[in-house]
């Protein structure tokens, strides 16, 4: 119990100390999982809106890819950005392994297909009426794009955040791809990962409490989002 | 009467997972006129409405709005800011009342101070007024459709759809909704086509009836014309001719033509106006609201068929009551609650049934003696 007392102590210590390592960690934490799960809203909803209000042969196959994708491992795509973004690798002239650039894309890649997958559900959820009845009422088709998203905003900005929450917290493919590079690539599951190996538990604590105290504050400023525009 | 073609049909066809759902070889829309597309579920109703909406291609064919071809998407979506629908489903959005029946004109760029006017007068016309603020997914099934009615009003469509709109209310709600729905379309005029599968609906709302059998349309005419003088024994009983005998013309004298019923052995004829050829092969049909009884023959009435008789069923119907009676043949009468009391009418009582000359319907399409 001791442990874990001095680990919230500290961690309020650093906290309030501004420890210009910790902030930096977090700052980055939040800005490589923001931008990765930003990038994965663009993709994703792209995808699930095209796939939902087509039809195509093979658009099940398509499904069944998306819902596998939202169970990717984060350490198999941390080995194929990694040998994507390798100096011989096809990705290589980029030179951005070991860069921030490299996390963000490696949680894109790990986002996309949750957020896409939860999105197509969303959709695919709505009355199926709906897109002709927002036809009728003389919708273009941006119109519809965007009332259909709309409508869905409640499980679409669930499945916003299941994406952000995927990436925050994942450790593998950002210590893959970023190399916990202190100053540079190194985010607060890396660091939490390094702090409990080398054994100093009270940091690691603290890094802890920060993942948690971000999670939450991110996931409640999207519940608040989500929750306000619902009319009673 | 003669007025301007709305919507122009030719050779529609539908097809749906490689089956033809819908042929309609020729439909046209006038101005004004109220349409109601009857048939049983599984007719082609709905995909007929939709297909006439622009909202569902048909796989061949032509739909021309006011002349002009509604091939392309930029042609259908220019339609389809001239047009709407309402589907059975109100499909409200997930807003407020206000917000659902401005939602249309916000979608075409009006301005919120023009929206605000109007949508008040529009949710007052359908009784909304005190629900405006009110969410969407707190109406009852009638305020849901009365919000989805007003949200289409307020667009002042030049062809308003109506796919079954009161088919998932109770009786109560859709009394009162048919009301104020026959009553804005008076005052508006509204070009409208509505789906029903009940001729009472049709029969409050329509001026001329369309009916669907299998994708096709049996038979296309005027309310009166098609209720009182269906093609088909389909359309006939669909409309709610509910007698429907065979028989053969004996004799034709002078416009009135006697028909043979071939029921039994008893010979009984009925009397119809009209022309036909004796040998003739016909369905004799009889509404049962044309049918009067009695307890005795009553000869000061002016009907020309009176058949003797018994009370077989006495069915409750709503505000009315339908009787089965075999006279020999089998027929049905609506009667009143308080016709029912005073005739007493129970299974087993003697009663004489008379209709008019005039209310008796010969179907003769050709081949009938086969189908029968």
């Amino acid at each position: 119990m001791d442990l874990i007392w001095e680990g919230l102590r500290k961690a309020l210590e650093l906290l309030v100390r501004l420890d210009p390592e910790v902030l930096g960690i977090t700052l980055l934490s939040l800005k490589v999982s923001g931008i990765a799960t930003l990038l994965s809203v663009v993709l994703g909803l792209g995808i699930a809106v095209v796939v939902a209000l087509n039809e195509f042969p093979g658009k099940r196959l398509v499904i069944a890819l998306l819902n596998t994708g939202m169970g990717l491992p984060p350490v198999v795509v941390g080995l194929f950005v990694t040998v994507f973004l390798w100096r011989n690798g096809p990705l290589g002239f980029l030179g951005i392994l070991y860069t921030p650039a490299a996390i963000i894309l490696a949680q894109a890649v790990i986002a996309t297909p949750i957020i896409a997958g939860l999105g197509l559900a969303a959709l695919q959820h709505l009355p199926p009426g709906l897109r002709l009845q927002i036809l009728a009422l003389g919708a273009t088709r941006p119109q519809l794009v965007w009332l259909l998203l709309r409508e869905a905003r409640l499980p679409l900005l669930a499945a916003v955040m299941a994406g952000f929450g995927g990436v925050i917290s994942e450790v593998g493919a950002s210590i893959m791809v970023g190399g916990n590079l202190k100053g540079s690539t190194r985010v607060l599951t890396t660091a939490t990962v390094m702090e409990t190996s080398r054994g100093h538990f009270e940091i690691a604590f603290a890094l802890s409490f920060i993942l948690l105290v971000l999670a939450f504050g991110v996931n409640a400023l999207l519940t608040h989002l989500q929750q306000r525009s619902r009319p009673r | 009467m003669t007025r301007e073609t709305l919507l122009q049909a030719r050779n529609l066809k539908v097809c749906r997972g490689g089956a033809q759902v819908l042929e309609v070889p020729s439909l046209d829309l006038r101005a004004g006129e109220v349409l109601a597309l009857m048939g049983p579920n599984g007719a082609g109703k709905s995909s007929l409405l939709l297909a006439l909406a622009g909202l569902l291609p048909p796989t061949s064919g032509e739909l021309r709005f006011r002349g002009a071809s509604l091939q392309s998407w930029g042609e259908r979506e220019a339609f389809r800011r001239r047009m709407t629908m309402v589907f059975q489903d109100p499909l409200l959005f997930d807003a407020t009342v206000a917000q659902n029946i401005a939602s249309g004109l916000k979608l075409r760029g009006v301005p919120v101070q023009e929206r605000t006017p109007q949508v008040n007068d529009w949710a007052e016309r359908l009784g909304l007024g005190e629900l405006l603020d009110r969410s969407a997914h707190h109406l009852s099934g009638g305020e849901a459709q009365r919000t989805a009615l007003a949200r289409a009003f307020i667009l002042q469509p030049e062809i308003l759809f109506l796919d079954e709109p009161f088919s998932a209310l109770d009786p109560q709600t859709r009394e009162g909704l048919m009301e104020d729905l026959g009553r804005i379309l008076a005052e508006t005029g509204t070009t409208t086509v509505i789906s029903t599968h009940d001729q009472g609906e049709a029969a409050r709302l329509a001026h001329r009836l369309a009916v669907l059998q299998e994708g096709r349309i049996v038979q296309l005419g005027g309310l009166r014309e098609v209720m009182n003088h269906p093609d088909d024994p389909f359309v006939a009983t669909f409309v709610g001719m509910e007698t429907l005998l065979k028989g053969q013309v004996v004799t034709c004298r002078e416009g009135l033509i006697s028909v043979r019923l071939r029921k039994g052995a008893s010979s009984r004829e009925v009397l119809a106006l009209g022309e036909a050829e004796p040998g003739r092969t016909v369905l004799v049909g009889v509404r049962p609201e044309h049918v009067a009884l009695s307890l005795q023959t009553d000869n000061s009435s002016s009907a020309r068929n009176v058949f003797p008789g018994s009370v077989t069923k006495v069915i409750p119907r709503g505000p009315f009551f339908k009787i089965e009676l075999d006279c020999g043949f089998f027929l049905t009468a609506y009667i009143t609650a308080q016709s029912l009391s005073d005739l007493d009418l129970q299974p087993g009582r003697p009663v004489v049934a008379s209709f008019k000359a005039t209310s008796v319907h010969l179907i003769r399409k050709e081949g009938l003696a086969a189908e029968l």
